[in-house]
C-alpha cells in the first residue's frame, strides 16, 4: 500500500452558498417548530382524528430510521464479518446513522402531543405494543451509536486537550481521563457493536409490525403479516447505497477523490440484497393475490408500482451491471434509486395505505409540516459538516510515515 | 480489539450472554409490563336498539354534562339541520347520533348513536406504548391521562376510528373517548345516556344477558330486524351491541371479521421476543462469527 487512508478532520471552510441556501431552510423550519410548540399540533399540521399520523412520521420518524440503516449494515460488514477493506466508510456511515437516529429521536418529540413525558415508555411498560419495543429499542440504540462515536472523540483530543483560561489546569488530567476511556471502548467495544446491529434488526422490523395492527385500515397492497420482514430486508438493503450516496457527495463537496474501489465492491452487494427484499415482496403479493388491485387505476396501485419499479426492479438490473458500478454518476443514480424506493415504500405504508374509515378528505402535509421536515434534514447536513470538519470522520490519503498500525476495532 | 486475548473475549461475552439470560429468566415479570385487560364473564354492556331511537340526542348532552364539557342549552339538540352532517365523536363530543334512510320504511328514518365500543380484545389497549387503556373488570376501555404521552397510535389501532385527540392544545392535549361513564357506574350510577334516553333505546346489563334479549327481539320481531347483532363477535366482541332494520355496513359501520384486532400484531411482537431468546441467540451467532473471522484475519496476518 503506498498510500495510506486515514480519517482527518477536513481543512474546507464551513459555508459555501450552498450551505447558505441549506441554513435558510433550516432556520424556516425551526421557525414552524416554534409555532407548534406554542400553539400546538393543529396549529401546524393537517392532522384530523382519521389522520393522526403524517409525514412527520411518516418521514421523519419510518424513513429517518430505514435510512438511517447504513450505520448497522457497515458496522457488520466491516466489523462483525471483518472485512476491512471498508473500514474507510465505517466512520462516515456511523456518523449518519448517528445523525439520522437522533433526528429520529427529535421528530418523535415534536410530533408527541406530550413531548415532556417522552421518557415514560422507561418506567411504564406494555410488553405488547409494536410501538413500545421501537421506542425502547431506538432509545438504546441511539446510546449505542454514541459510544461507538466517542473513540473518534476521543482520538479528536488525546493529547491535544487545550481548555481555555482556570480550566487549562485540568488539561493534564482529562487527557489522562480520555486515554483511560480510549482504552476501555477499544476492549469492550465489540459488545457495542454486536448490540447495534442486533438492536437494529429488532427495531427495524418492529416499525414494520407498527402498521399490522391497522388492519383492514390498510390498503391490503401493503397490509401483510409480513411487514416487519420486508421492512427489516429493505433496510439492509438501503444501507449501502445510502453509503455510496453520502460518500459520494460528500466527496465532491469536498473536493476529495472518491472512493471508487470500495463503493464499487460495495455495490456488488447491493443487488443480491434488494434481490432477496423483492422476492419476498412480489412473493407475499402472489400468495395473497393482491395483484389484482394493480388492475385498478387508484393512488394506491400506482404508488405501489412506481415503489417497486423504479424504486427495486430498476437499480436492481443497474447493481448487476459492472459497467454501472464502476461509474460514479451511474453508481449514484442507482444508490439514489433505492433510496427513493425505500423512502417512498415507508411514505406508503404510513399515508398512502391507511385508509381511514370516516375520513371527509384526504391527508396533504402542510406547509409547516413540509418546512419542519425539510429543516430537520437541512440541520442534519449542516451538523454532517461541521462534524467532519472537526473530528476525524472521512478517511483522506496521508503519506505512511510510521508503519500501518495493526488492526483495532476503531476503523483506522 | 486487536490486543485482546481470546480469554478476555469469551469473559466479556460470556457476561453479556449472563446478563442476557438473566433478564429472560426474570421474563414471567415481563408478562405484567402490560397493562389490565380484565375480561370477566360479568362485564358490563349497552344494547342499542336502533329501530326505537327517536334522534332526541338527549344523550349527547347528557354525555357531555358527565364529562365536563361544553354542554350548551338543550333545546338546540333539536335542531333537525344537525343530522345534514355525518358527525364522528370527537374531542368536544364523546357520542353523536347520525340519521340514516331505513330501508324497508322510507319514511321513518333510522338514528344511530355511535361511541367507542368498548371492544373485549381492545386494540387499544395492546397498542399503546404507555399502556395508557385498560380494559376494567366492568367491561369499559378507560385512558389514563396520568400515563399517555400523545403519541396517537391508538388512534391508528382503533377498528372504529374512535379515539380523538385535542389537536389545538399546546400543552397536556388529551385522548378523548367514551369511557363508559366509568366514574358513575364506580357509584352505581347508569351511563349518563341509558340514563337520560326517554325511549329505552339503550339497556344497560351484563354482556351476556344482553345477547339473549337480543336474541329474543330477532326471534320475536324477525321482520322489524336485520338478522345480525352488531359487536356480538366483530373484531373478538364488543361492550356495545347493536340491533338495526339496516344493514350495518349501510350506516358506515366498519366491515370486520371475527379476529380479535391486536391479534396478528401481538403474535408476532411475542415470536420475535419469545422470552428473549430470538435476540439472544441473534447476539451469539453474530459474536461467534466476529470471533471466527477475526481468528482468520490474524491466521492471514501470520
Amino acid at each position: 500500500m503506498h498510500e495510506h487512508m486515514k480519517p482527518t478532520p477536513l481543512p474546507n471552510k464551513f459555508f459555501t452558498p450552498t450551505v447558505v441556501l441549506i441554513l435558510m431552510i433550516a432556520i424556516n423550519g425551526l421557525i414552524f417548530l416554534a409555532l407548534r410548540f406554542f400553539f400546538g399540533i393543529g396549529a401546524v399540521t393537517n392532522l384530523d382524528n382519521q389522520h393522526p399520523w403524517g409525514i412527520w412520521i411518516g418521514i421523519d420518524v419510518a424513513a429517518g430510521v430505514a435510512l438511517a440503516a447504513g450505520g448497522f449494515t457497515t458496522a457488520a460488514l466491516g466489523h462483525i464479518i471483518h472485512r476491512e477493506h471498508y473500514h474507510v466508510i465505517t466512520r462516515p456511515a456511523l456518523l449518519t446513522a448517528l445523525l439520522g437516529y437522533t433526528f429520529v429521536a427529535i421528530s418523535v418529540g415534536v410530533d408527541l402531543g406530550r413531548y415532556y413525558d417522552i421518557w415514560h415508555p422507561l418506567i411504564m411498560w406494555n410488553g405488547n405494543s409494536a410501538l413500545f419495543e421501537v421506542g425502547i429499542c431506538v432509545m438504546i440504540y441511539l446510546t449505542v451509536l454514541y459510544i461507538e462515536f466517542l473513540p473518534i472523540v476521543t482520538e479528536r483530543f488525546i493529547g491535544k486537550v487545550n481548555l481555555p483560561g482556570a480550566l487549562s489546569k485540568l488539561n493534564k488530567s482529562v487527557d489522562k481521563l480520555l486515554r483511560a476511556l480510549d482504552r476501555g471502548l477499544d476492549k469492550t467495544m465489540f459488545i457495542f457493536i454486536i448490540a447495534g446491529v442486533v438492536l437494529s434488526c429488532l427495531h427495524q422490523s418492529s416499525l414494520g409490525t407498527l402498521m399490522v395492527i391497522a388492519g383492514p385500515k390498510m390498503h391490503p397492497l401493503w397490509q401483510t403479516p409480513v411487514l416487519p420482514l420486508l421492512f427489516l430486508l429493505s433496510a439492509i438493503a438501503v444501507g449501502f447505497p445510502m453509503v455510496i450516496m453520502e460518500s459520494l457527495i460528500a466527496s465532491k463537496s469536498f473536493g476529495l477523490k472518491p472512493e471508487m474501489d470500495v463503493l464499487s465492491r460495495l455495490g456488488r452487494i447491493v443487488a443480491p440484497l434488494l434481490g432477496i427484499y423483492l422476492a419476498f415482496k412480489i412473493g407475499d403479493m402472489f400468495i395473497r393475490e393482491t395483484f389484482v388491485y394493480l388492475t385498478d387505476f387508484t393512488l394506491e396501485s400506482v404508488m405501489f408500482s412506481i415503489e417497486i419499479i423504479i424504486g427495486v426492479v430498476i437499480p436492481l438490473r443497474m447493481f448487476l451491471s459492472e459497467e454501472v458500478r464502476n461509474s460514479r454518476s451511474l453508481i449514484l443514480t442507482a444508490s439514489f434509486l433505492v433510496i427513493f424506493g425505500v423512502f417512498l415504500n415507508r411514505l406508503n405504508n404510513f399515508l398512502i395505505a391507511y385508509t381511514p374509515p370516516y375520513a371527509q378528505n384526504g391527508y396533504f402535509p402542510s406547509i409547516g409540516e413540509i418546512s419542519v421536515t425539510l429543516g430537520f434534514i437541512a440541520i442534519e447536513i449542516l451538523l454532517y459538516r461541521l462534524i467532519v470538519k472537526n473530528f476525524p470522520v472521512i478517511a483522506v490519503p496521508v503519506k505512511q510515515t510510521s508503519p500501518k498500525t495493526k488492526y483495532s476495532i476503531r476503523g483506522i | 480489539m486487536a490486543k485482546q486475548s481470546r480469554r478476555n473475549f469469551l469473559k466479556t461475552a460470556a457476561a453479556v450472554g449472563a446478563t442476557a439470560t438473566g433478564m429472560s429468566v426474570l421474563s414471567p415479570k415481563k408478562a405484567e409490563a402490560a397493562p389490565e385487560n380484565i375480561l370477566s364473564v360479568d362485564r358490563m354492556g349497552v344494547l342499542v336498539d336502533t329501530t326505537v331511537c327517536i334522534g332526541c340526542r338527549r344523550c349527547e348532552w347528557a354525555c357531555k354534562q358527565a364529562h365536563d364539557l361544553p354542554a350548551g342549552n338543550i333545546e338546540s339538540y333539536n335542531d333537525e339541520a344537525t343530522f345534514d352532517k355525518k358527525r364522528r365523536p370527537d374531542d368536544t363530543a364523546l357520542t353523536v347520533v347520525n340519521k340514516y334512510p331505513t330501508e324497508n320504511k322510507p319514511h321513518v328514518p333510522t338514528y344511530l348513536k355511535v361511541q367507542c365500543m368498548h371492544c373485549d380484545k381492545p386494540a387499544c389497549v395492546s397498542a399503546c406504548i404507555v399502556g395508557a387503556f385498560s380494559k376494567k373488570e366492568n367491561g369499559s376501555v378507560v385512558w389514563d391521562g396520568s400515563k399517555c404521552i400523545g403519541c396517537r397510535y391508538c388512534m391508528v389501532a382503533c377498528p372504529f376510528q374512535i379515539p380523538a385527540f385535542e389537536f389545538e392544545k399546546a400543552l397536556e392535549p388529551k385522548i378523548m373517548k367514551c369511557d363508559f361513564c366509568f366514574e358513575r357506574t364506580k357509584e352505581g350510577k347508569l351511563p349518563a345516556c341509558v340514563d337520560i334516553c326517554p325511549v329505552e333505546t339503550l339497556t344497560y346489563g351484563k354482556r351476556s344477558d344482553l345477547i339473549q334479549l337480543a336474541e329474543e327481539r330477532l326471534k320475536l320481531y324477525p321482520d322489524r330486524y336485520k338478522n345480525k347483532i352488531f359487536g356480538e363477535t366483530e373484531v373478538g366482541g364488543t361492550s356495545w351491541l347493536y340491533l338495526a332494520s339496516n344493514d350495518f355496513q349501510k350506516m358506515d359501520f366498519p366491515k370486520l371479521g371475527a379476529a380479535p384486532a391486536p391479534g396478528v400484531s401481538e403474535s408476532i411482537q411475542h415470536g420475535i421476543f419469545a422470552y428473549f431468546i430470538p435476540p439472544v441467540a441473534f447476539y451469539a451467532l453474530l459474536g461467534g462469527i466476529m470471533y471466527i473471522t477475526k481468528n482468520k484475519d490474524k491466521s492471514e496476518e501470520e
